[in-house]
């Protein structure tokens, strides 16, 4: 109790602090202090609630309730005056009709809403909180050395970083209310803090793009924001159920209405489609904001909220549409980031992608799916929080974004490059997680419906090439360059480390993880659970191994092998990738990655997913009615 | 080792030939005289070739290319000069753009003179040229 | 002990099986020529030759992609006789190929740059076929497992008929054969050189031979699950198969790399997506 009592108020007065004290130094050790203490509570929440299936907690305080919606209210005020002044007319809308929903369910039913258990403390919910703490932790810890060097470098952007700590410290507080609450009206409560802080994150430059793009992220978000009101509405006014563990258990049974809008909400807040734009715009933010959002927080509350649903989904036609809303996404992103140049625009894309693998598996619904989308969950956190965080420290250095730019990075930034090729092999290579959890997709959707395979499947081919032909740029040489990677500073490498380590080790993990964390949670909901066999484990490790004594091997190989110049007709030139042309003069060449615009462009490709899911969406709502 | 003279893979260079010697080492490769079945294969790779077969002369534009082509080449390699301007410069020798033939840039092993060279004799150079080769493999690289 | 014995007679075998299936290849490929061609031990002799000679390279560290490659390849197919999960077959193999890929890239070179991006594109061309095909003998047998496949009894070929379609049409993928021969092939040494393996020599260009061997035997053995209840005529279909693909190379020109990609996945989904969800229906409605 205490210390999910620490998890929630913890990160906030940190906040607090972050935002009245000015002084750089002090704040640094401030967000070391709290990241290092938020990253044991949760290891020690995790202890602490190891041996219990499940556990309620309750507070029974109705103020909080109150206090709640005080604050809801002055935060809706603020951004009602906020669009105001940017004349964004459907935010204005959104947020009134938003209000007066909230408002209503005050009115009506005020303070006759009991609710039996505040608190809902399970494996998901742990495993939810220890990538939150963990990841977040390390993300902060990044911020402090990564915001320096962002002022550095755009000075036109004026410092907030206060402001900037304030707000993560409280997307992590709000991060924990939302996977620990069992009050649907607080999980809305939190829900709407992690849209807001999203808003102010993306907002951070205040130039005229981030503006825009923090209002589209609002904007879509506010949507999924009302139908989570009027889901809770709907199911108090029906039912009088204002707990989620009631509503999961009653399932279909009131009519899938609720879940229906839980879902939309889910897939609002998950950016899939037709809502991800928000979440490529999102990149206008400085990289940490982009870790945040794509790894540990927001989009992960999205996919958090439809697998609470997921059982309720088995076997229904509305599951399937949610789970054909999840493919396509997955399909249509991978399909865009094969065209993408940029760096930070390949991983949002990825990121969509791979959430709409994990809506998949929640529409399914089915014990192999939820388990797949479980280690997706955790997999994609870990690997995308440090594939974004080391893009971030290539953007400080180099000063740029462009993948065509990184050529030669494993001269240029050797450290960082081989953490980027663990990262992104990480994301798509056997027998690292993100293939594991594949492998059980592909496992789930052969048991329960084969049709959903053509997303996961071609979906999952175009992923190996936007990957691997990064990771070729990455280790290319085309000629000596010196070491760009001094300036990077010591608080960075630490979460770097981290991640690095914790991918590669998941591998190994992962028969423990499983074992104790999922495998139970799945027990506790489906009475069954799928298990890897010993002989594939051992498969996994045997690669595992070979794979890791490759930098063991590369230092020493090829050491009796005599150096030529690469073959360029022999008409090669000194220095670098160039060719003696006419009249002997040298001619430098470049070489590009393929990008297949024709097929993969985004302006097709994006049009082409947001129509079919608009049908999609719609099909939702009418099967949820029926 | 048998293998090596079973399998020579050539690269064929065109110097500054007027085509002709080139058109002939091209049609060993026709079915009236398949090289292939001695195991040849014309590669376009200095890199996979042992057998490199040049026809023309050299000039100032094509010393540092040969010489490339040459080094590129793993070891033992031998190199076959096909046709007359090609050992010696031939009837361009005297041509103000012309140095001569290609033993002036790379060690040549086998010269195969005729204007053009005919496929038959080209057949038998590469062949001269196998038991040079064996020996340089006996030898151990050298170069 | 079973196991160990396939595996260790795939890797034995495999490379001799390979190497006289490539030899054959040249003879049959040779005789459709108007030639009479090499001797059918030819490959051998090429790779002994190359296995004495000095390897160069253009950087140090590129060896060593294609060390790996040969290993996950022999990895692959080791799974794949030892009776394991045709799905962790399918993905080893990628993961092969993806650092044949690497290895290409790190040689810095322009040519095998090309090569390597085309090779990427191939990859995503085969893929889903080659999945499809895993998913497909998984609904008919209902295990993943290799040796259950081969031991179903009932001919997989009945369920799977487009399925086997889709799978021989990548094919010529994994044999770099025409009309996909694009990121390296075995003829036409002039154009683009020789793609991926353009800067490999020496003992590193006889990895790539080999492991070549070790995929086609592999590949061949997925052929052969497809009529696995009767192993004599399962190898002759395997055999035939071949040499019409032998056949395809020598008749057909060389498709152009967006037609590789768009026709590959267009046949996955039409035959190999086509196939699965008839026999998923056919099975609902309690027909299989």
């Amino acid at each position: 109790m205490y210390l999910l009592g620490f998890l929630l108020v913890f990160p906030a007065i940190v906040a607090f602090a972050l935002l009245v004290l000015k002084d750089d130094a002090v704040r640094s050790h401030i967000v070391k202090a709290a990241a290092v203490l938020i990253s044991l509570a949760t290891i020690a929440f995790l202890v602490d609630n190891f041996h219990d299936e499940f556990r309620f907690y309750n507070l029974g305080i109705k103020s909080i309730d109150t206090g709640m919606f005080v604050v809801e209210v002055l935060l809706a005020a603020y951004i009602f005056y906020l669009s105001l002044k940017f004349k964004r007319r459907m935010v204005t809308l959104l947020v009134v009709v938003q209000t007066a929903a909230m408002i209503m369910l005050r009115v009506t039913y005020g303070n006759s809403i009991v609710v039996a258990n505040d608190f809902f403390v399970d494996k998901l919910s742990i495993v939810m909180a220890l990538i939150v703490g963990i990841l977040g932790s390390a993300i902060g810890l990044y911020s402090i050395g990564y915001m320096r060097d962002y002022h550095k470098a755009h000075s036109d952007v004026r410092d907030r970083r206060g402001f900037f700590f304030f707000i993560i410290f409280v997307f992590l507080s709000a991060m924990f209310g939302l996977v620990l609450s069992n009050n649907l009206l607080w999980i809305f409560f939190f829900w709407e803090i992690t849209t807001l802080s999203s808003f102010f994150l993306i907002g951070y430059s205040r130039t005229e793009e981030a503006t825009w793009n923090a209002f589209c992220a609002l904007e879509y978000n506010l949507w999924g924001g009302i139908a989570f009101i009027l889901a809770i509405y709907y199911s108090y006014s029906f039912f009088r159920i204002a707990e989620l563990d009631r509503l999961m258990l009653m399932g279909g049974m009131g009519g899938l209405i609720p879940v229906a809008l839980i879902c939309f909400a889910g897939i609002t807040k998950s950016a899939q489609y037709p809502f991800s734009k928000w979440l490529l715009g999102a990149m206008v933010a400085p990289t940490p904001v982009s870790a945040l959002l794509h790894s540990s927080t927001m989009v992960k509350a999205g996919v958090y909220i439809i697998l609470r649903f997921a059982m309720v989904l088995d076997n229904l036609a509305i599951g399937y549409v949610v789970a054909a809303i999840g493919g396509l996404t997955f399909l249509i992103g991978s399909a865009i980031a094969v065209s993408q140049h940029d760096a930070k625009k390949v991983l949002a894309y990825s990121t969509i992608a791979n959430l709409g693998l994990i809506v998949l598996c929640g529409g399914i619904g089915t014990y192999e799916a939820m388990w797949a989308a479980i280690l997706l969950i955790v997999f994609h956190a870990v690997t995308k929080c440090l594939l974004f965080l080391c893009v971030g420290v290539v953007d400080s250095e180099m000063h740029t974004r462009d993948i065509e730019d990184m050529t030669s990075l494993i001269t240029r930034m050797p450290r960082v490059s081989v953490m980027m090729q663990i990262g992104m092999a990480g994301m798509f290579l056997a027998p690292f997680g993100m293939l594991i959890s594949k492998w059980a997709v592909i496992k789930a959707l052969v048991d329960s419906n084969p049709i959903l395979l053509l997303f996961v499947v071609f979906g999952g081919s175009a992923t190996v090439f936007y990957w691997v032909k990064w990771m070729g740029k990455m280790i290319m040489v085309v000629e000596p360059e010196r070491d760009v990677e001094i300036g990077v500073g010591g608080e960075m490498w630490i979460p770097l480390y981290t991640l690095t380590v914790l991918t590669v080790l998941f591998v190994g993990f992962l028969p423990l993880l499983s074992k104790f964390l999922i495998v139970p949670y799945i027990i506790e909901i489906y009475d069954r659970t799928i298990t890897m066999s010993h002989g594939n484990i051992f498969i996994m490790l045997v690669m595992m191994g070979l794979i890791l004594a490759f930098p063991l091997a590369v230092i020493n190989y090829g050491k009796g092998a005599r150096i030529v110049s690469p073959y360029i007709c022999g008409a090669n030139a000194e220095g670098g990738v160039a060719f003696t042309g006419a009249f002997g003069r040298k001619r430098e060449m470049e070489m590009k990655d393929y990008y297949i615009d024709r097929y993969f462009g985004e302006a097709l490709l994006s049009r082409v997913g947001f129509d079919a899911s608009f049908v999609l969406i719609l099909a939702m709502f009418v099967l949820a009615v029926l | 080792m048998k293998a090596f003279t079973k399998s020579p893979w050539v690269i064929h260079y065109d110097g500054s030939s007027c085509n002709g010697c080139d058109i002939e080492v091209l049609a060993c490769l026709t079915p009236l005289y398949d090289v292939e079945r001695l195991g040849i294969i014309n590669m376009g790779n200095p890199k996979h070739a042992d057998v490199l077969l040049i026809t023309g002369s050299i000039n100032g534009e094509n010393v540092s290319v040969v010489k490339t082509i040459y080094d590129q080449m793993p070891n033992p390699k031998v190199v076959v000069a096909i046709g007359i301007c090609a050992t010696s410069g031939g009837i361009f020798g005297e041509c103000y753009n012309v140095s001569g033939g290609v033993d002036l840039v790379i060690p040549v092993d086998v010269y195969v003179p005729g204007c053009a060279a005919r496929p038959e004799s080209i057949i038998d150079g590469i062949v001269k040229a196998l038991s040079v080769l064996e020996e340089k493999r006996k030898g151990g690289c050298d170069d | 002990m079973k196991v160990f014995l396939a595996i260790s007679l795939y890797i034995v075998l495999a490379p001799v099986i390979g190497g006289i299936l490539s030899g054959l290849d040249r003879i049959f490929s040779a005789r459709l020529q108007g030639r009479v061609g090499p001797p059918v031990f030819q490959p051998f002799y090429d790779v002994a030759k190359l296995l004495s000679k000095e390897t160069v390279v253009v950087r140090r560290s590129q060896g060593l992609y294609i060390l790996y490659y040969l290993i996950f390849v022999m990895f692959a197919g080791g799974l794949f006789f030892a009776g394991r999960n045709l799905l962790i077959v399918v993905f080893a193999l990628t993961l092969a190929d993806v650092f044949l890929v690497l290895g290409a890239h790190k040689a810095s070179s322009s040519y095998s740059f090309i090569g390597a991006q085309r090779e990427l594109i191939q990859i995503m061309s085969y893929e889903p076929a080659l999945l499809f095909t895993a998913i497909g003998m998984y609904l008919v047998t209902g295990s993943f497992y290799v040796s259950e496949m081969a031991s179903f009894g009932r001919p997989i070929i009945v369920y799977l008929p487009a399925m086997f379609l889709a799978f021989i049409y990548v094919q010529a993928i994994k044999f770099r054969k025409s009309p996909f021969d694009l990121s390296t092939s075995h003829h036409a040494h002039q154009e683009l050189v020789k793609g991926v393996t353009t800067e490999f020599s020496g003992k590193t260009l006889a990895m790539i031979e080999i492991a070549h061997w070790y995929e086609t035997v592999l590949v061949l053995g997925i052929v052969y699950l497809f009529f696995g209840f009767n192993a004599w005529l399962a190898a002759a279909v395997a055999l035939c198969e071949f040499f019409a693909i032998v056949m395809i190379d020598n008749v057909i020109a060389r498709a152009r790399l967006e037609f590789t990609f768009f026709s590959s996945w267009i046949v996955a989904l039409i035959f190999g997506m086509g196939n699965i969800i008839v026999l998923s229906g056919l099975s609902k409605m309690g027909l299989i």
